[in-house]
């Protein structure tokens, strides 16, 4: 009691009374030193985004004229020249792919999140989903070469389209699912309190409500195969010129077009691939905005 | 009528007394109810009467909501629950297997602890339950809606917004938009699951004399923690501990006089 008055009053406050202080200061050191080298990181992490969007600022401004947007890409040699058979072309996959995407990804995350549950089928889809998830683009390329390209006879816009839905169902599955895990259970109760059949519920309800995070994973799943090259190096490949309209043979294509023109030695199309990197990169960055102000509209209300 | 009657005895004289001679309306024999391996009903026995106001009572955990559930067979949602006995509603077994669930839970309308409006318009949360069993020409539609918000007591704050999402009402309105759902279905009965538990005094208040109201058209079955509430509003009520019915009787008489002491206790606030 005396000691602790007297501490009290000790004009240095500063110096803790051993041996708890001891301990607090490796503590506090600790603590220290976690949130310095984890703001470090991030540091780190945001510089080389940065980094790389400045790069593409940079060098992709000086290679964007109106050409870029009206005229094809140009053959070996030639000058000038610009993008708009692959942007064109890049729009029409991912679209495909997306339209192709959207159902399959949202019924089966309805299944998962409305009927399945936690059953067994359940959990081996959605541990199968996790792998497709994860699964290397290029592969995908090559089961639908196998599955479509082969038999078909020929490269395809089709083959593109499917190859990059592949890509984007299990994003869409994910979200889907998660999403309606967030509608509250008593909504559902409610709803079939008066007297509603399940699938009502589902529709009129638990989708109306998860609405907007489902809008958000499908522009989430557009932007993710917006950028995707490998899966479309065996199935819609390239063209240097406007695609046939049935979709037959090579379609044109920011990614693999980014990727020829980069590797190639001619400085216009080293030119238009960094236009056309700054093309895809804005589009995508554009989605995610627009997704991520769905659903913060979306809380407010 | 006060709505913030903090004496039980004299809430008990200002309520209505129990019609004992009203026709019983839901009849449960020898109820028993499972979650699981889990016995939380015990051979429950009670009789509802018709257009009578009955209160469950009792501490939490004791199955008044999990008895509530099974009215409208809301349980069987979740494949782990089940019920066996017989509830007669209208001398019909609602546990049957040959009952169509979805017309039971027409008949026999639920509205819930926290008020849960659809993500949808004032007007489309009322259509709903109402397009679900009858095709309306949209004049006759409009009606129906505007007859549920009057008798919900909701017509005048929401007449002018029925375009508005449900979800921009305050908890109150919300509790009562629901209450206006279900009697939109023109339900024959209403299970009530401590309704105002999630609202300030005043909503509550709104609540109670609609209940007070809705009396006279539906049978009415409230579960409630307050037993101020209970004795305000209800003709009857009934004392559950433990998955039993320790005690039914007019409410009068059982905040007046109970016969059981652990009833005694309960409503004294001694246990509970």
């Amino acid at each position: 009691m005396d000691t602790a008055l007297q501490h009290r009053a000790s004009p240095e406050p500063t110096t803790a009374p051993a041996p708890w202080g001891r301990v607090r200061r490796s503590r506090h050191v600790a603590d220290r030193a976690l949130k310095i080298i984890c703001t470090l990181f991030t540091v780190l992490g945001a510089f080389v985004l940065g980094w790389i969007l400045l790069m593409l600022l940079v060098e992709g401004i000086g290679g964007l004229s109106p050409a870029v947007f009206t005229e094809t890409t140009p053959g070996p040699g030639s000058q000038g020249g610009g993008i708009a058979n692959a942007i064109v072309g890049s729009l029409i996959l991912t679209v495909l792919g997306i339209m192709v995407a959207t159902p399959v990804g949202v019924l089966a995350g309805t299944y998962l999140a409305e009927y399945g549950k936690s059953s067994k089928l359940a959990e081996i889809i959605r541990f199968v989903n996790d792998i497709l998830l994860a699964a290397p683009s290029i592969l995908i390329g090559l089961f639908v070469y196998m599955l479509m390209v082969q038999p078909m006879g020929g490269y395809s816009g089709w083959a593109g389209g499917v190859a990059l839905a592949i890509i984007a169902v299990p994003v869409i599955v994910r979200t889907t699912e998660d999403m309606l895990r967030l509608v509250p259970g008593s909504l559902r109760e409610a709803g079939a309190a008066l007297g509603a059949p399940m699938s009502t519920v589902i529709i009129k309800i638990s989708w109306k409500a998860a609405r907007a995070g489902m809008v958000t994973g499908v522009l989430l799943a557009t932007a993710r195969i917006a950028g995707e090259t490998a899966p479309l190096l065996f199935t819609a490949l390239n063209n240097n010129f406007w695609f046939n309209p049935n979709l037959m043979g090579g379609v044109a294509n920011l990614p693999v077009m980014i990727y020829q023109f980069a590797l190639s030695p001619y400085e216009n199309w080293r030119e238009l691939a960094w236009a056309g990197a700054l093309i895809i990169t804005m589009s995508i960055l554009a989605l995610s905005v627009v997704a991520r102000l769905l659903l913060r509209k979306d809380k407010v209300r | 009528m006060s709505t913030i009657a903090l004496n039980t005895s004299s809430a008990v004289g200002k309520a209505a007394a129990g019609n004992a001679e009203a026709p019983v309306r839901i009849a449960v024999r020898d109820l028993n109810f499972y979650y699981g391996d889990f016995r939380s009903l015990k051979d429950i026995s009670l009789d509802f009467y018709d257009r009578q106001v009955t209160a469950l009572i009792g501490p939490s955990g004791c199955g008044k909501s999990t008895l509530l559930r099974t009215f409208n067979r809301i349980y069987s949602l979740y494949p782990e629950q089940r019920a066996d006995g017989e509830i007669l509603l209208d001398g019909q077994n609602v546990l049957s297997s040959s009952i169509d669930v979805n017309e039971l839970r027409a008949r026999v309308g639920m509205v819930f602890q926290k008020p849960t409006p659809f993500p949808m318009t004032i007007y489309d949360n009322i259509a709903f339950g109402i397009k679900l069993y009858e095709r309306l020409p949209k004049s006759e539609l409009d009606g129906r809606v505007e007859e549920a918000l009057r008798k919900a007591a909701l017509w005048d704050e929401a007449k002018d917004k029925l375009r508005q999402s449900g979800m921009s009402l305050s908890g109150g309105q919300q509790q009562r938009l629901c209450i206006a759902r279900t009697i939109a279905q023109k339900p024959e009965v209403i299970l009530l699951d401590e309704p105002t538990s999630a609202l300030d005094p005043i909503s509550t208040g709104k609540i109670e004399e609609l209940i007070e109201q809705l009396r006279s058209e539906f049978t009415i079955v409230i579960v409630t923690h307050n037993m101020q509430q209970a004795a305000r509003i209800s003709q009857f009520t009934a004392f559950m501990y433990l998955g039993e019915v320790v005690e039914f009787g007019p409410t009068t008489k059982m905040f007046m006089n109970p016969t059981k002491k652990q009833t005694q206790d309960y409503i004294t606030g001694r246990f509970g």
